[in-house]
């Protein structure tokens, strides 16, 4: 965490190879001595970080949806306090909830969860809203009660329309879990922290940079693979 | 600091906010206008590279993954591996932030050409429009609400985006206040966050507001404003 940057920084580089003493572009050697100790570490900071918050945040949204789909006039109040929340910027929300819940793993999750309930809450109920009325009567001439109806029909036919949402709020939990550092000593926004205290230590800042973009990438990707999966009979048109 | 020390220093945010309205307001000035560089360069790269895409129906490929791909890039991580080879300067930040902000322009722009419906631009051919006032007069007056949807979804993540530069070490606007509580102390590091969300929230309510003036007069009813920004940042 970098409160207050009044000195001037002095560069301390390490006492590595020459490389890492002179700041070069890219020293291989720091990255295999430090990848036990520094950078692994914080990539399963990160993932954990990340997975609970998307866990938290999909158990809350997705309740509020399946709401929010009974009974209409919770939509509008949820579209705006999760609206809000989602558009108070990462270190501004971080840093409102430190005197509440000081400098804890807590304060970063409450912020993650934060920002995911808009964009699950939302594609979840535009994908609940999009089954065809015909589909939805032939269900029910079929029979079928209403839970039924949501658990066999309706979720199914969601489900690209909610992969769809938690796609874009892991990727957005990955890219803010970075920033949480600047309240909790973890994850990879750590590295990159100890790197511009160090002076700008431009290994240490691409290595952190690319696990992060990496990480957001595969979980990206993840989330596909794991949708064509659950539902084969889309495959078709995808 | 006993519990009710803390409780007063929350509180003495407001008074912070108006005794230190010059400094926030500078402060959010320079936010600002980190971000408007930043959107008039993304601007000028993503919109007519995704209108023309769009017009010719090429690149659907490209401008499809693009936003996928720019959507998952994590914000500080950009930052970082481009103050690596650039160092700390404002630009290094402004460049972080088109890198960020070119992908879902790009593409919105894209997909608000190439969806316009076929039948209007045969119509607007059938009527003898060159190609040109094809593109102008039909194609883009009819594409203008979801292209401004993702310029305001993009703009609000630009001015949220410019603090974390503070984080590392570059400029900041409100940011600089933030993670300085040496300086500011408690009071001050919130009332500069109170500021910044404000910050936020305004720039959105502005380009709602934009976004309904550039809307062209015979979409304005049939548009449903809350599904556009759905569909912008989805």
């Amino acid at each position: 965490m970098i409160l207050a940057q009044s000195e001037p920084v002095i560069p301390d580089f390490g006492g590595g190879s020459s490389c890492e003493r002179d700041n070069g572009a890219f020293c291989w050697s720091w990255v295999k001595d430090n990848w036990s100790d520094v950078l692994w570490p914080a990539l399963r900071e990160h993932v954990v970080l990340t997975l609970i918050a998307i866990v938290i945040g999909f158990a809350l949204a997705f309740t509020l949806a399946l709401l929010a789909h009974r009974r209409g006039w919770v939509e509008r109040p949820v579209t705006l306090a999760t609206g809000i929340l989602y558009t108070i910027p990462s270190l501004a929300l971080f840093q409102l909830l430190v005197p509440f819940t000081k400098l804890t793993t807590l304060t970063a999750e409450i912020a993650l969860v934060s920002y995911t309930l808009l964009i699950i809450f939302r594609n979840t109920l535009t994908g609940l809203r999009d089954v065809p009325e015909e589909v939805r009567e032939s269900a029910q001439g079929m029979g079928l009660s209403r839970n039924q109806l949501l658990r066999q029909v309706e979720l199914p036919l969601a489900l690209p329309s909610i992969v769809a949402g938690l796609r874009i709020a892991t990727v957005t939990v990955i890219s803010l879990a970075t920033v949480a550092a600047f309240v909790v000593d973890k994850g990879l926004g750590v590295p990159i922290f100890d790197a511009i205290q160090r002076g700008v230590f431009k290994t240490e800042l691409y290595a952190a940079g690319v696990l992060a973009v990496a990480l957001a990438l595969g979980a990206d990707a993840a989330l596909v693979l794991a949708q064509r999966a659950a539902t084969p009979w889309a495959r078709r048109d995808a | 600091m006993g519990e009710e020390g803390r409780v007063k220093e929350i509180l003495d945010a407001f008074p912070f906010i108006a005794d230190n309205a010059s400094l926030l307001l500078h402060k959010a000035g320079t936010q600002l206008w980190i971000a408007s560089i930043a959107m008039v360069v993304t601007l000028a790269i993503a919109v007519p590279l995704g209108v023309w895409l769009g017009h010719v129906h090429r690149g659907s490929f490209v401008a499809i993954n693009l936003s996928n791909v720019g959507r998952a890039l994590p914000s500080l991580a950009i930052i970082a591996m481009l103050i690596a080879p650039l160092g700390l300067g404002t630009s290094t930040l402004i460049l972080a932030l088109v890198v960020l902000a070119v992908p879902p322009i790009l593409t919105n722009a894209y997909t608000a050409v190439e969806g316009v419906d076929r039948d209007v631009v045969d119509a607007a051919r059938g009527m003898g429009m060159h190609e040109r006032h094809v593109l102008l007069r039909a194609e883009l007056p009819l594409a203008v609400p979801l292209l401004f949807a993702a310029i305001r979804t993009a703009s609000v993540y630009v001015v949220a985006t410019v603090p974390l530069g503070a984080l590392v070490g570059t400029q900041g606007g409100l940011g600089d206040i933030i993670v300085d509580q040496a300086s500011y102390h408690l009071s001050g590091v919130l009332g500069a966050a109170i500021c910044v969300a404000v910050l936020a929230l305004l720039v959105d309510l502005v380009f709602a507001g934009l976004q309904r003036l550039v809307t062209p007069r015979g979409l304005r009813a049939r548009i449903d404003y809350a599904a556009l920004q759905t569909e912008a940042s989805a």
